[in-house]
């Protein structure tokens, strides 16, 4: 199994240790309270995202280097949204799509500068994502190279409500950094990318840094944080998280076989920019522009609110006005609203908010479920 | 911390206590531990016919549900309610907090079942 520069620090935090696309991670964590009883826990490390601070390893994600004279153009042909617009120092969530208008993956693209772009890509479609670029690159002759950094650099999100107010004790540039901009920190020969990002709905960043910089890191990090304000938390509070803040997870809301129209995330959708200067149309765009213009996606995703205290889980099929017609791609017992929450796929006719819906557990009985707006959860402006 | 030795276990994770005809049936520390948090269980009603490795309810942690079964056949006679009350004790204590009660017809399937050392040695809880 892989390891990420943070593996010996999970294990010394009692990290439940699970395989994850391959990769050697913390599901979760068994802490010690300040008064020494037995802490951590999923819930427990969701609530402490919540209301303080949660430290997350993301090493396992993908880190792919695109450069050269047209990395640009080459990175505009493939991501559903524009990417020459971006101004070095912005980064920008995009999905990339094959041609039928499937989803290969979702990523973060970061503009280092003209000719130099990162790409984060999700762990389990690293391989995948670096084929369709290079096929794609090959095909339409662009003159760009891909790296990829995965194995030496580590990355880590610091989530949470009282992250920014911790990291402004030590940087005056970092909180002032908007929503999806980063700053590039040169720390002798070693560079640290900030981001304004995040994968839980919370403020915070997202650290990407060399792998042998982490120890020097967690030692800034964990140790200079009053205790308890920022505690490691696992994939465990990591999905929750996600999906209380509506946002969709790769091999859930996200497949080959998902029409990229019906995931809700038009914001990442631009279906014409080639008409727009310097636009490429991205590879899927056809057949995407084929379904908007045949009435759009047969089914939609929605958040879910279920009656009872049973938990919706992937796969299991929504009725709606007593038919089937969806199915659901995550559901858990949400620990902030205390209900039981999912997402699903449901009849586009059937998408709006308050219509009722029941969920087949397989098991020969039936869920009660209202479909709502996502997301979920959505974190209160803090003043820093 | 060792599973109690007075009981024996099944590789589902069940752990099955024979008293009489009276078979009590609950969950191992490692179960809640692979469960995460547990956040709801369900068992059937007094007076379930349930056949030999038939599910008598369901477990929910944050992460999954899981379906929990008995090894013996027999029939359901009392329902822990302080656990669907308040699924957190199995997270406290799975071995005090137990699911059901059971009248059984047949114990011979217990004698399969592992006993706590090979229990724990082929589940080790870390």
């Amino acid at each position: 199994m892989l390891k990420t520069a943070l593996n010996s620090y999970h294990h010394s935090q009692h990290g439940k240790m699970v395989d994850f696309a391959g990769w050697e991670m913390p599901l979760t964590y068994a802490w010690t309270n300040p008064d020494g009883s037995a802490g951590g826990g999923i819930t427990a490390e969701h609530v402490q995202t919540r209301t303080s601070g949660g430290f997350f390893d993301v090493s396992h994600m993908g880190r792919l280097k695109v450069h050269g004279r047209q990395a640009g153009k080459l990175l505009e042909k493939l991501c559903t949204r524009r990417v020459r617009d971006m101004k070095p120092g912005v980064c920008r969530y995009a999905l990339l799509c094959n041609a039928q208008g499937g989803i290969h993956d979702d990523i973060i693209v970061y503009r280092m500068d003209e000719d130099d772009f990162l790409v984060v890509c999700n762990a389990s479609n690293r391989e995948k994502v670096i084929a369709h670029i290079n096929a794609v690159k090959d095909a339409g002759g662009f003159v760009a190279s891909l790296e990829d950094q995965t194995s030496k650099t580590a990355m880590v999100a610091v989530q949470g409500p009282r992250v920014i107010e911790f990291i402004s004790a030590v940087s005056q540039e970092i909180p002032g950094l908007k929503r999806y901009t980063f700053a590039v920190k040169n720390l002798l020969i070693a560079k640290l990318i900030v981001s304004r990002t995040g994968y839980t709905g919370e403020d915070g960043v997202e650290v990407i840094l060399p792998a042998g910089m982490i120890d020097m890191a967690m030692t800034m990090i964990m140790k200079k944080a009053p205790e308890g304000l920022i505690r490691p938390c696992g994939l465990g509070a990591r999905d929750t998280l996600r999906l209380e803040a509506g946002m969709p997870l790769y091999g859930h809301e996200l497949t080959e076989e998902t029409n990229a129209l019906g995931t809700g995330l038009d914001f990442a959708i631009a279906l014409d920019k080639e008409a727009v200067d310097d636009g490429e149309a991205f590879v899927g765009a056809d057949a995407l522009k084929r379904s908007r213009d045949s009435g759009g996606p047969p089914t939609k995703l929605v958040g879910l609110k279920v009656d009872g205290k049973r938990s919706a889980r992937q796969g299991m099929k929504v009725i709606v006005g007593g038919r089937e017609g969806g199915v659901v791609t995550s559901g858990a017992p949400s620990p902030t609203l205390g209900i039981c929450i999912a997402m699903a796929y449901v009849p586009s006719a059937s998408s709006t908010p308050g219509v009722q819906v029941e969920i087949d557990t397989g098991k020969g009985d039936r869920l009660g479920a209202t479909v709502c707006a996502l997301p979920f959860y959505k974190a209160p402006k803090v003043k820093v | 911390m060792p599973s109690p030795a007075d009981r024996t276990y099944s590789n589902s994770h069940e752990w099955h206590l024979l008293q009489g005809d009276t078979l009590t049936l609950g969950i191992t520390r490692f179960a809640v531990d692979a469960l995460t948090d547990v956040t709801y269980a369900s068992m059937k009603p007094i007076g379930t016919k349930v056949s030999a490795a038939g599910t008598v309810g369901e477990v929910e942690s944050v992460k999954t549900t899981s379906d929990i079964y008995s090894v013996c056949p027999g029939e359901i006679i009392e329902v822990n309610k302080a656990v669907a009350d308040n699924p957190a004790l199995l997270n406290a204590d799975p071995y005090t907090h137990w699911l059901v009660k059971l009248k059984i017809t047949d114990n011979t399937p217990l004698a399969k079942l592992l006993d706590a050392q090979a229990y724990d040695k082929a589940h080790p809880v870390h």
